[in-house]
């Protein structure tokens, strides 16, 4: 799977707090916590982010709190993609098992800008920055990770083994 | 190569005799717990599945805390999807109002979380189980939707750190100061993906109650777990409560860790958290002058009868500071009520604090308290993130109960001497 999408860039230690904050967690609606997502870090966001934009993020990107409706406001407010140096490790779960796209690569992150054209390669790995054309090579997923994320998530997952 | 005590509970729940670092497995729950924020979204998993029952209706625990009692029309209708399931698939342990408690204090209380214990809660603090020697960890809905469609769960086996403290406890000093202290020196990713082993003379020593402030808040240094081996003190705990058997666990003598880190507790102060990371720390005599507006005592990591009783004991005469609104939550009912027998809760209604029925209200920013803009709270929970307690442009310290009744009291982070 391959596609491209427009940078927003954040630093370290985004919280599931600050992606959607619990005021809003009296719903799991994905359009409803889309309308928040990340607006404590960047109040526009929920605004400006168009369906294929592409999250970069510094280190322990969805630390706290175990809330899906961190991912799920993320995948419905139509980002394509969260590449982080490095995921808190329910975050990190949490996106695989609702299939949104996610990439640990730790040397994309100070190698992209806010506003730069991101093409990512999934199946590969790999992210490119089309703005500078440099090509980064993301930590591969274990086997069955990549089964349960080729199945959309990990309930299509079990679906598909029982 | 022996194992620790969190490699040998995955391994008996994996079947294996063995399991090392880095090792995918498949685990065997005891526990796999919701609450009225995470379980309605794994329902809704759930039932894309087609099941007609889940795996067992003794290991499911279903717990509305976070905005309970009802705050709104919309989180009514969360605690009601709560509810209608947990009748419909018969699910034995269901809480409701009246009975309820926050479900970190309410399982260990209610002799639901034992020694060896492999435990999944869709709420980042279930790590707090571990001060029993059980195996818990925190994951998101879709994972307790699969846990209680198969009783199992998929787990890479984590690294371990031993963290070792030793030394005399100084007067003041707690299980929350511990952990603050550890996190301030490991940073909010310092064990991230990993197990926190706690151990030494210190530890030995602890009660449970501060076990499980220190096991609630493995989470903020990105644990994946924290861990007490079981010991006395352990078995006295879960002795009046157990129903089922337990086994406990102890690491090897020849056990690998990643790290070891040790703390000689000697010199240590209370620890105060700054806004907005709980690894920002300083001890509470480098706090400054920070004027407050609320100070709250509760929450899954200090709500416990000792805590009570701590800021109790400071409480008892004084009067909350009249530019300070001091809420006060018992974590659970029977808590509550001991508080109540005690004469903690008249302490806290006659100093002028307002004394709340169990929920989580604004530890998370949900109800029951929440921050106006440019307003600065001190609280015992164990969060201290942008808008964690209301706006965005809020502050919010963390710091044990000692500290938060004596900076009730001075209505300004205040050591506990100095009342
Ligand atoms: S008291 Fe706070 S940290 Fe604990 S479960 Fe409730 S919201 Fe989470």
């Amino acid at each position: 799977m391959k596609f491209s999408g427009r940078v927003h860039k954040f630093g370290a230690d985004i919280d599931t707090d600050v992606i959607i904050p619990a005021r809003y967690l009296n719903t799991f609606d994905p359009g409803e916590l889309a309308c928040h997502c990340m607006e404590d870090a960047d109040a526009e966001f929920p605004a400006k982010v168009k369906p294929g934009d592409i999250i970069v993020a510094d280190k322990n990107f969805g630390c706290g709190s175990s809330r899906e409706h961190a991912p799920i406001a993320i995948k419905g407010a139509g980002v394509a993609c969260v590449i982080a140096r490095s995921f808190a490790r329910i975050f990190y779960r949490n996106a695989i098992n609702i299939g949104l796209p996610i990439l640990e690569c730790d040397e994309a992150i100070d190698a992209i800008n806010e506003g730069d054209e991101v093409e990512v390669d999934l199946s590969r790995g790999q992210v490119r920055n089309l703005r500078t054309d440099e090509v980064f090579a993301a930590t591969p997923f274990p086997g069955f990770m990549q089964e349960i994320m080729a199945e959309g998530g990990l309930i299509n997952y079990i679906k598909a083994k029982k | 190569m022996g194992m620790t005590v969190s490699q040998k509970i995955i391994a008996s729940h994996a079947g294996k005799d063995f399991v090392a670092p880095g090792e995918l497995v498949n685990c065997k729950l005891d526990i796999v717990l919701g609450n009225d924020v995470t379980a309605p979204v794994a329902i809704a998993e759930f039932a894309k599945l087609e099941m007609d029952r889940v795996f067992d209706e003794e290991k499911i625990v279903l717990v509305p805390d976070h905005f309970t009692p009802n705050k709104d029309i919309k989180s009514a209708e969360q605690s009601k999807i709560v509810r209608d399931f947990a009748r419909k698939f018969g699910i034995k342990n269901y809480f409701e109002i009246g009975c309820m408690g926050i479900e970190h204090c309410l399982l260990p209380e209610q002799g639901l979380a034992l020694p060896g214990d492999m435990i999944i809660g869709a709420d980042s603090h279930t790590c707090t189980y571990g001060a029993l020697g059980a195996f818990a960890t925190g994951v998101g809905s879709t994972d307790m939707a699969a846990g209680m469609a198969t009783g199992e769960v998929w787990f890479k086996v984590p690294e371990s750190i031993k963290f070792i403290y030793y030394g005399k406890m100084p007067e003041w000093i707690s299980g929350k100061d511990l952990i603050l202290h550890t996190i301030g020196d490991i940073g909010v990713d310092g064990a991230r993906y990993m197990s926190m082993e706690f151990t030494g003379e210190v530890i030995s020593r602890l009660s449970m109650d501060n076990r499980f402030t220190m096991a609630n808040m493995a989470i903020e240094a990105g644990g994946k777990n924290g861990i007490f081996a079981a010991d006395d003190i352990t078995r006295e705990y879960v002795e009046k409560r157990a129903r089922r058997p337990y086994q406990v666990y102890q690491s090897d003598a020849d056990a690998s860790y990643f790290e070891i880190r040790e703390y000689d507790v000697s010199k240590m102060e209370p620890v105060v958290a700054f806004p907005h990371l709980p690894e920002n720390t300083r001890p509470v005599s480098a706090a400054g002058d920070v004027i407050l507006d609320q100070v709250v005592i509760g929450s899954c990591t200090n709500g416990r009868l000792e805590d009570l009783e701590i800021a109790a004991s400071l409480l008892q005469g004084r009067k909350v500071h009249p530019e300070i609104r001091l809420i006060v939550f018992p974590g659970t009912q029977q808590i509550y009520l001991e508080a109540l027998r005690r004469g903690y809760i008249e302490t806290f209604i006659e100093a002028g604090a307002a004394v709340s029925t169990p929920t989580c209200g604004p530890c998370l920013g949900g109800h029951m308290g929440i921050l106006a803009k440019g307003e600065k709270a001190l609280a015992t929970t164990n969060r201290n993130f942008v808008g964690r307690m209301g706006h965005p442009e809020s502050e919010v310290y963390l710091s044990s109960p000692a500290v938060a009744a004596a900076s009730a009291i001075k209505g300004r982070i205040t050591p506990p001497w100095e009342v």
